[in-house]
């Protein structure tokens, strides 16, 4: 095989140190350097410890790093809008776990493909990672009037990134329901649990198809076949139930499609329950999997399939 | 003969916790005449809202028949004097919601969250100040958490702005000393105490007696008890009864128990009621909301709801986890499927 890409990853949180430990077991990537602002922070330490280049000069290491190729950003909003005009100017493709969306918003199994090209790509929230392949999935089938995402997380796996900016979670989160999943109106609404052991991530998706236009055993096939593709790159999601139920909404009396979909963490530094954290983690090391395919001298077309 | 001391603000939430038992139905007819006769009435703060507050009409909740914002500008054209206050859970409602409730007359918000998650709620203490606004905090499903652990709790929110903080028995779960406790507790951190009360142990206006009597300034309540669960202290009970504790209060008895008898008793769909369900749910301590969407899921399905409700409780669902209640009742059918035992 070809000589590994060199990405960076910036911010040496829980989520960016979750990120190093996934990318460290792919083949085609090498971590050049893992960068954080706090001399201090824990997250360094531990990746030094591992053999990785570490740097506490930030986005500026990453910068004068001329072989890095892919930086994943894993800081927050605010500072990913100060860094994406100069990564992009020296050339690198950010994958931007932020809530900035700088980039188009990109779902792995939903339109990965369209967007493998692109200077920089957003992975909008956990929650939208976690419900808008189904949205996508149902749309497919039936066009989708309205989607809406309860996501319900442990209290312990929400940061205080999260709980400062719950409003974007849900302005984010709706938005690419309608852009990325399809469905002409979206609504997203988060809710945290205390519960001690906690929970795992759960996420309930509510769909009104179009007038007439549902046909139940092909929604069902193309959950299933969606939940499937999702599943090969977040081991632990698992769709629970498919409910259809009718109910009275502003379209009438009209049958509903309910999701019941749950993530549980691959443990790779994160807890189990923190499936929030992981099915960002996870999509982010599918999507940079494939933008070094992109990169790689030896690329593929961009229409082949990353082998998973 | 000393003046009598001044009553605890009675805060009416009729055309908000009642949305639950009205299914998110109300209309700007309905909420005219309620505010009209709460206002001449001397209530001071009246609610409203969909439910589960600003942007609340979803089916996780309910649709709302009508637009809540157009029924919380027709509250602001009705009243006189009392001042309409809005509910708003972080995670459900946004800055954004609350901006428009405001531009449409609403001078209060009742900030809420889950009794240990206050800090999501920095953002919306700032979004009301910045809108001049009265920012009230409200800790939802309180019998979870001790009251020294509250009180951590009501300090952030105090340290974001909060006017006042209430202690929110959303399940109904408290009995009068864990009122008493944790308005003593909240006391260290805040002069302005609230209370509101659920009545699925029938505890609805003891709770809130005791809540006064350990010192709570403002409680809430509900024309004929409507609202969630087995509803909320009646307002025409508590008028009565601050009247008979001594206390000065703005609030005519007579008046609130003619509003509730000939305004609200026509519309309401059935009379709250601590019955075998709402027991369960102040038993089990979960969110007297979750009342109607257990049973209708418990009918679709052959499921006593209580059996539900119970599990709920087990699993410490908090508020605004009505999906949990599909998962409940699909996994409980698929059990008792399994072991081929009749489910209900």
């Amino acid at each position: 095989m070809s000589t590994p890409v060199k990405v960076a990853i910036l911010g040496t949180g829980n989520i960016g140190t979750d990120l190093l430990m996934k990318l460290r077991a792919v083949d085609e990537i090498e971590v050049a350097l893992f960068a954080g602002i706090d001399p201090a922070s824990a997250g360094l330490a531990r990746a030094a410890q591992l053999g990785v280049p570490v740097s506490h000069a930030g986005l500026e290491a990453i910068l004068a790093d001329d072989e890095v190729r892919i930086v994943f950003d894993a800081t927050s909003a605010y500072a990913h809008r100060e860094a994406a005009p100069r990564l992009q100017a020296a050339g690198k493709v950010a994958v931007d776990l932020t809530p900035a969306a700088v980039g188009p918003l990109v779902v792995p199994a939903v339109n990965l493909e369209e967007h493998a090209a692109a200077p920089n790509v957003n992975l909008i929230t956990c929650g939208g990672q976690a419900t808008i392949p189904i949205v996508a999935a149902i749309n497919d089938a039936a066009p989708l009037a309205y989607a809406e995402m309860v996501s319900t997380i442990a209290s312990l796996s929400a940061g205080p990134g999260t709980r400062k900016n719950i409003d974007e979670f849900t302005f984010t989160t709706a938005r690419a329901i309608e852009r990325v999943g399809g469905a002409q109106e979206g609504k997203a609404i988060m809710v945290l649990n205390p519960a001690d052991p906690p929970i795992l991530m759960r996420n309930t998706l509510y769909a009104v198809p179009a007038a007439g236009t549902l046909d139940e055993a092909a929604v069902r096939a193309s959950i299933d076949a969606r939940v499937a593709e999702v599943a090969a790159y977040v081991p632990g999601y698992r769709c629970k139930s498919v409910v259809v139920d009718e109910q009275d909404t502003r379209w009438g009396r009209v049958p509903v499609v309910i999701a019941l979909l749950e993530v549980e963490g691959a443990g790779d530094f994160l807890p189990a329950y923190a499936g929030n954290l992981d099915i960002m983690t996870a999509a982010a090391c599918r999507i940079g999997r494939r933008i070094a395919a992109e990169l790689s001298p030896a690329a593929p077309s961009p229409t082949t399939e990353v082998p998973a | 003969m000393s003046p009598k001391p001044k009553a605890p603000l009675v805060c009416d939430t009729t055309l908000r916790d009642g949305s639950h038992p009205m299914r998110h139905t109300y209309t700007a007819e309905q909420v005219e005449a309620v505010v009209r006769a709460l206002d001449r009435a001397g209530v001071e703060m009246i609610e409203v809202a969909h439910g589960d507050g600003l942007g609340g009409s979803s089916l996780q909740y309910g649709m709302s028949a009508v637009d809540e914002l157009d029924l919380i500008a027709r509250a602001a054209e009705t009243a006189e004097r009392a001042r309409i206050a809005v509910l708003l859970i972080p995670g459900i409602g946004t800055r954004v919601t609350l901006k428009a409730a405001a531009e449409r007359g609403a001078r209060a918000v009742r900030i809420a969250t889950h009794c240990t998650e206050a800090d999501v709620s920095e953002q919306h203490f700032a979004a009301a100040k910045a809108l001049g606004m009265e920012a009230i905090g409200f800790l939802m499903m309180s019998h979870m958490l001790e009251p020294a652990a509250l009180a951590e709790q009501a300090g952030l929110m105090a340290g974001f702005g909060a006017d006042a903080i209430y202690i929110v028995d959303s399940a109904g779960a408290l009995v009068p000393a864990g009122a008493r406790e944790r308005v003593a507790a909240l006391r260290d951190v805040t002069g302005d105490v609230g209370f509101h009360a659920h009545n699925n142990l029938g505890l609805a206006i003891g709770n809130t007696v005791a809540a006064i009597e350990a010192g709570a300034a403002r409680v809430d309540g509900c024309l004929r008890g409507l609202g969630a669960g087995a509803g909320n202290a009646a307002t025409e009970l508590l008028a009565a009864t601050l009247d008979r504790m001594g206390y000065d209060t703005p609030l005519d008895t007579f008046a609130l128990s003619d509003a509730a008898e000939h305004v609200v008793l026509p519309f309401m769909p059935f009379q709250p009621f601590p019955d075998r369900e709402s027991l369960a749910i102040g038993y089990a301590g979960v969110y007297s909301t979750f009342l109607l969407h257990a049973k209708r899921h418990g009918e679709r399905l052959g499921l006593d709801p209580r059996d539900i409700l119970v599990e709920l409780g087990n699993r410490k669902a908090v508020a605004g986890q009505e999906d949990w209640i599909v998962d409940v009742a699909e996994d409980l059918a698929r059990a008792a499927a399994a072991t081929g035992a009749p489910s209900a």
